[in-house]
């Protein structure tokens, strides 16, 4: 298998590696995948509570290098997005930007899935924190 | 001086070795005659060189030269060898024993045959690879005709005890076909000593050149008939047609000469830098487990789980290094490798699996350099792996070797 250039460069130079304090009230992680299906993603936003906007964005993926930089990619687009924005990422724009081939879709979808999952994390502790 | 990228997927297949290479030149030459050409010596000279490499083939495997049939690799020879036997023997029962975790050559030939309405048992294996003796005397009933079981496995290396297979099928009178493919010309491998019936061979898995390989046919106690696969010219005693492959058998025939030649002194060569690998990797990562027996096993395989990191990726951080992986994802059909499943080993660990082959032109120092960087490469990856951290934060989720 071949990788695209930009996905051999997200792999060697994964942006926002780490992880965020996961209890933070304005922290949202979303871990999906399965390990018994090869890949699992842990994302995590920060966002401005004044603000809405994402101030800051980590990952880790236990993955192919395809859904490595499928999770790479979304962090680096995550910052600076209001949660709405976040929101309108959608696989096909990773799948394009990372030139993805037709069996690496599913990492791309596993990256939505995580974006996802990380902003419903924080909008249901906002939700608990402040009765909304 | 280390060479990039190296080579570490010796069961795939081998490099031609030179001394191989001499010996085809001058049938890929001068001497190209068809070896069926009985009127001039173009022809007498390449039946000539045809049989020298018979004989040459027969005597790793401890056969006489009529006893080996020339096919077109081992795919072939596995077909031939089941389907040719239980079609011969189809009116003495229609009942076949192999291995779940045999090559898919025999699987699928097998799956072929089902649909013809034949009936055959796949026999699990231990967490170790091995087929159990009880099972399989089990497994062989009145309609048995034909038991199928692998030398050495392809993945994990892993040796099936064939000598004691051999006895119960001759006790049972049941024919015994073993694919050793992986096992000729690495570790001793006799078709009397193991009481085996056919045996499926091939040339580039020790050296030689792809495109040939070879069914060993026994001719006496008992004599092994077959119905061909491939009708034709009547070549090879009736039982593959087709104009020999000249060259390449030449080839075949100095690449098992070789191999047996050095065989003892290059097996343990290659054990040793399969050990150094492994003690390598030790001593400098957790967690890393074996797939398969190591007591029972070939001398150039390793394969092993770097658990917390997903295989591909660990291929894609040592991309100067040939290796392949048990991972799903270097697969179209996103499942892992059937025969980790088979030994017990979970998916996840399964999906974390590099199959190491090592051979004949590996050095010392190309181990050494494969440690350093695919250390370097999972120590990344694992901090880059929320698995990782998770088995960190909470023991329930460490990953436990399989055995």
């Amino acid at each position: 298998m071949s990788y695209s250039e930009k996905v051999i460069d997200h792999y060697n130079n994964p942006r926002n590696v780490g992880s965020l304090p996961k209890d933070d009230e304005t922290v949202g992680t979303g871990l999906v995948g399965a390990p018994e299906c090869g890949d699992v993603m842990k994302l995590q936003v920060r966002v401005n509570p004044e603000t809405g906007v994402i101030d800051d964005a980590k990952f880790k993926t236990f993955g192919c290098g395809s859904a490595i930089a499928s999770s790479s990619l979304a962090t680096e687009w995550l910052k600076g997005k209001t949660l709405d924005q976040a929101l309108e990422i959608k696989n096909v724009d990773i799948v394009q930007e990372l030139s993805l081939p037709p069996v690496k879709i599913h990492c791309s979808v596993l990256a939505e899935d995580a974006i996802k999952a990380a902003i419903a994390d924080y909008k249901r502790k906002r939700g608990n924190g402040n009765g909304e | 001086m280390l060479k990039l990228p190296i080579y570490m997927d010796n069961h795939a297949t081998t490099p031609l070795d030179p001394r191989v290479l001499e010996a085809m030149m001058p049938y890929l030459t001068d001497r190209f005659g068809n070896a069926a050409s009985r009127n001039h010596s173009f022809g007498w000279q390449a039946e000539e060189a045809v049989e020298a490499a018979r004989k040459q083939v027969a005597e790793l495997i401890g056969a006489t030269a009529k006893e080996i049939v020339f096919t077109s690799g081992a795919t072939e020879s596995d077909n031939l060898a089941i389907k040719g036997a239980a079609h011969m023997y189809r009116e003495k029962g229609n009942h076949l024993v192999t291995l779940v975790t045999e090559h898919k050559a025999v699987i699928d030939t097998c799956k072929h045959l089902e649909k013809e309405g034949f009936d055959v048992t796949y026999l699990p294996v231990g967490r170790d690879g091995l087929v159990d003796l009880d099972h399989l005397r089990a497994a062989i009933t009145d309609r048995t005709i034909l038991v199928s079981v692998m030398a050495a496995n392809n993945e994990v290396g892993v040796l099936q005890p064939i000598a004691e297979i051999g006895r119960i099928t001759r006790e049972r009178g049941v024919l015994f076909h073993t694919d050793a493919v992986q096992a000729a010309g690495k570790v001793p491998f006799d078709v009397n000593a193991a009481s085996v019936d056919m045996a499926s061979l091939s040339a580039h898995k020790m050296y030689g050149p792809k495109g040939v390989g070879a069914l060993y046919v026994r001719r006496r106690n008992p004599r092994v008939l077959l119905t061909p696969i491939i009708d034709g010219g009547g070549h090879e005693r009736g039982m593959r047609s087709g104009t020999l492959n000249v060259p390449g058998i030449v080839g075949f025939g100095k690449a098992a000469a070789i191999c047996r030649q050095d065989l003892s002194a290059e097996s343990a060569r290659v054990a040793a830098l399969r050990d150094r690998l492994y003690d390598g990797l030790r001593q400098r990562l957790d967690d890393i487990f074996v797939n398969g027996s190591m007591a029972h096993r070939l001398p150039g395989n390793l394969n092993l789980s770097f658990a917390y990191v997903e295989g591909e990726s660990l291929l894609m951080g040592i991309n100067d290094v040939a290796v392949s992986s048990g991972s799903a994802c270097t697969s179209a059909t996103l499942e892992p490798s059937y025969v980790l499943k088979a030994l017990g080993v979970g998916d996840e660990l399964a999906h974390s699996s590099i199959r190491f082959g090592l051979g004949r032109f590996n050095t010392e120092e190309e181990v050494d350099f494969v440690v350093e960087k695919l250390s370097a490469v999972v120590v990344r990856l694992r901090e880059m792996s929320p698995l990782y951290e998770l088995a960190r934060e909470n023991p329930k989720w460490q990953v436990k070797a399989a055995n």
